[in-house]
């Protein structure tokens, strides 16, 4: 029932010659909200960018350690694999402006050529905007561009996009910190009924909502994982001093 | 400072913003005197021979017969011909150095060689061509067993081709380079390769700058004079193919125009004039809107 | 199948990376066999005599192009006369007022006049200059060259002093200086190498311009100093002589245009580092 779905070994991150992460290890349970909090830089974002291959992405970065998918290192997948079966939604809504909503959905499919026929597509776009709580607001309009949606109606577009390809995690990078509260709410809604699915990282430097939506909480500290645990116990009993004063407020 | 000396300055004042405000103005009339007096001196020819000037197949100084349009096919021909075969190249050059390699000694060798080539007078261009490119084109005619001219249509589209690279290839870069990075994100995390990233997030996300650049060229490319005047033949009639010899507008123009002793020859030729400056002004117009309304926008 | 596509998709994307690379690697390859020729014919033509005397007639051995340099250099002269306080003058203004009626319609003249084709201006110096005093001209193929260097200097002008502080107008402006002492004294003087570049950049486009001369100066075979009789040009001799039927001729021809390359390329090279000093300074 508890099964672990991602496990990270020895992970550290560099960026150019800089060391970013610092011997990172955890474990990401099914169907359960993970949060990720620690003060801004100490490295959040890029951790979950490592356990989807972006970090990668930028020029002069490196990773050392492993990230076990299923029992599998995705260090020795291609990463264009990995990175379907690890959603992810970003910290500003960012659906592509060339496409409509609809298209916006399967964009996962259109980008990597995978053809399906029109019926199935259809309820890959009906499926997902009704996961995202999308559905009702947009059904009448899946045809327009997505420009004209409000922030947190493009911030649910997009996590519809991520959970159109059926991952196995979606990563969060604090998906909220551009919204306004009653788009955060709805979205933090959103999260606790998409666990039933999906296994949820959730990057975020609020403490509220860390405690809030989460199972399990990481604490993150200049690159070193400090603490981990149920987010009943590192919320009520920390064991670490620096969890503590991160969460009564000592560091910004 | 006494009142005298302040009005002094009140003065110099004054002067000094007419005088800017004059420059300006100049530049103003400048263009538009540079209209008016293509328009004049056409009047002769666009009494004599109407709209039908550019659709007359005939142009014969000795007769006084004068059509205009195998200039046009002429220019057509080669300035279309130059930027279809450019647009693969450019396009490679934009996504190498906007998507690629934005930074490293491989962009700035190719970035540096854009620019010379660029810099390169067109004169040069034509002079190479005529020695180089036009006894190859020779050979290959001959080989394909078509009347072996060497200059032509084709020739002077090869030249053009190449002289057009830079126009579009840097404005391509640019707006390549404007792409916002979070697009590209979303669609890498969705586990899209680079080439489908930019097939179908960059691209079309550029595609309206990447147009603009295209028809700078093609600006260029319809005015250009030299380099295709030395290597396309300088024949007044319809080309029957891509490989027979031809004259574009600008061409017949530095033909005939330091020797065209009638009137109506020489108003003709203005005509041409005329025209090459209000189409290559609405293409560039168009083409700089463009640009600029994508960097506002980004 | 799935593994198939995955596969297949990571192939495509190699492919369509070395297609790039190729194709753009395979553009400039024009470029050095255009420098290639230039140098080998070229440079063999190059030596004293070349540089400091006059063609020959057909037949005669030697010869050079003095005419042809020496009427560039005058060309040059008097379309940086025309061309140079003018457009510095409206960049001024556009720079210092950056909305109005008066800067719109001047930029999309600049733009404008930026996009007509050489041998336009060329009709225009002809209709102006060369029909009115009635005879080919230094001075008609001057003013065409300038029309031609007018927009680049003009935009130069105006983007380098959009990049001079504001605050230095103001310190300026504060000491009670006059708007235009501080225009001439404080702000022109901080953006000049901007506008150095700008008129080494026109001057670098121009010198190559063959279209406008071909009915303003027209060429000359020999030395004149007088800017109201023809004159020859480097882009000129080129063109009259590559297009002749004397392999002589042609050889003089490459020998010009290496000179003129050189010299187009080491006004790019001058521009660059005049640029990249600029750009240190703010």
């Amino acid at each position: 029932m508890e099964s672990t779905v991602l496990k990270i070994e020895d992970l550290s991150a560099y960026f150019s010659e800089e060391r970013i992460l610092k011997d990172v290890n955890l474990s990401i349970l099914r169907k359960r909200v993970t949060a990720i909090m620690g003060p801004s830089g100490c490295g959040k974002t890029t951790l979950i960018r490592c356990i989807n291959r972006m970090h990668e992405l930028v020029p002069g970065a490196k990773v050392s350690g492993r990230v076990f998918l299923d029992g599998k290192d995705i260090y020795t997948m291609n990463p264009i694999i990995v990175r379907r079966k690890i959603g992810m939604v970003f910290q500003k809504p960012n659906p592509f402006p060339t496409m409509n909503i609809y298209d916006n959905v399967i964009a996962g499919y259109k980008l990597n050529g995978i053809k399906i026929n029109r019926n199935e597509q259809d309820r890959i776009v009906e499926e997902s905007l009704k996961k995202a709580a999308l559905w009702d607001e947009v059904k009448d309009f899946l045809y327009r561009k997505g420009t004209f949606l409000s922030g947190g109606q493009q911030q649910r577009l997009c996590i519809a996009r991520a959970l159109a390809m059926q991952p196995e995690i979606i990563l969060l990078d604090e998906p909220t910190s551009a919204l306004d509260p009653k788009s955060t709410s709805h979205i933090e809604e959103l999260i606790s009924q998409l666990k039933k699915d999906v296994a949820i990282i959730l990057v975020t430097h609020n403490i509220a909502q860390a405690a809030r939506v989460s199972d399990f909480t990481a604490f993150l500290y200049l690159g070193e994982l400090v603490e981990f645990g149920t987010s009943e116990k590192i919320f009520s009993v920390p064991e670490d001093k620096r969890t503590e004063e991160y969460l009564t407020g000592k560091f910004g | 400072m006494s009142i005298q000396s302040l009005s002094k300055a009140g003065r110099s004042e004054l002067f000094f913003q007419g005088v800017l405000y004059l420059s300006a103005c100049f530049l103003v009339v400048l263009v538009f005197a540079i209209f008016l007096s293509l328009l004049v001196h056409s009047i002769p020819s666009i009494n004599e021979f109407g709209v039908g000037f550019l659709f007359g197949k005939i142009w014969d100084p000795v007769f006084g017969l004068f059509g205009a349009l195998p200039f046009l096919v002429g220019t057509l021909l080669t300035s279309f011909l130059a930027l279809l075969i450019s647009i693969p190249f450019s396009l490679s050059i934009s996504i190498f150095l906007g998507e690629y390699f934005t930074e490293g000694t491989f962009s700035s060798v190719l970035k540096s060689a854009i620019e010379i080539l660029a810099g390169i007078p067109s004169i040069i261009y034509g002079f190479w061509g005529l020695f180089v490119l036009v006894p190859l084109i020779r050979s290959l005619q001959i080989k394909l067993g078509i009347m072996p001219y060497g200059v032509g249509i084709f020739t002077a589209s090869l030249i053009l081709f190449i002289m057009i690279i830079p126009y579009s290839a840097s404005i391509g870069r640019e707006v390549v380079q404007l792409v916002p990075s979070e697009f590209k994100e979303a669609a890498f995390s969705l586990g899209a390769t680079r080439f489908e990233v930019i097939r179908k997030v960059i691209l079309p996300y550029a595609r309206s700058g990447i147009l603009a650049g295209i028809l700078l060229a093609l600006g260029r490319a319809l005015g250009e004079t030299m380099a295709v005047t030395m290597v396309i033949g300088n024949v007044n009639v319809i080309p029957d193919s891509i490989f027979s010899p031809a004259n574009t507008m600008a061409s017949v123009i530095a033909n005939e125009f330091a020797e065209a002793m009638e009137n109506l020859h020489l108003s003709s030729l203005v005509q041409i004039g005329l025209l090459l400056f209000v189409v290559t002004m609405i293409v560039n117009i168009i083409g700089r809107h463009i640009v600029k309304k994508m960097s506002v926008e980004s | 199948m799935q593994k198939d596509t995955v596969s297949w998709r990571i192939l495509k994307d190699k492919i369509f990376k070395g297609f790039v690379i190729l194709l753009s690697f395979v553009s400039i390859l024009p470029l050095l066999f255009i420098l290639f020729y230039i140098v080998k014919n070229g440079i063999t033509s190059i030596n004293w005599e070349f540089l400091t005397h006059l063609p020959k007639h057909i037949g005669e051995a030697g010869g050079g192009i003095s005419n042809a340099l020496v009427g560039t250099g005058i060309l040059l002269i008097i379309s940086c006369i025309l061309a140079v306080p003018l457009g510095i003058l409206a960049g001024i203004y556009l720079s210092e007022h950056r909305k109005g009626r008066l800067s719109y319609l001047t930029r999309l003249c600049v733009e404008v006049l930026q996009g007509i084709p050489s041998i336009v201006i060329g009709i225009i110096a002809y209709l102006w200059v060369v029909l009115s005093m009635g005879t080919f001209s230094a001075l008609s193929g001057g003013v065409a060259l300038g029309i031609m260097m007018l927009p680049v200097i003009v935009r130069t002008t105006e983007e380098t002093l959009k990049l001079v502080p504001f605050e230095l107008k103001e310190a300026s402006l504060a000491l009670g200086v006059p708007y235009h002492r501080t225009i001439l004294k404080v702000i022109l003087p901080a953006a000049m190498s901007g506008i150095v570049t700008g008129i080494l950049l026109s001057v670098a486009r121009v010198t190559g311009e063959t279209a406008p001369l071909l009915f303003t100066a027209f060429g000359s075979p020999f030395m004149n100093f007088n800017i109201f009789k023809p004159i020859s040009a480097l882009p000129l001799l080129i063109f009259n002589y590559a297009t002749s039927p004397y392999p002589e001729w042609h050889s003089i021809a490459w020998g010009a245009s290496f000179v003129l390359v050189i010299f187009v390329l080491i006004l790019n090279i001058i521009t660059k580092l005049v640029t990249k000093r600029w750009k240190v300074q703010f």
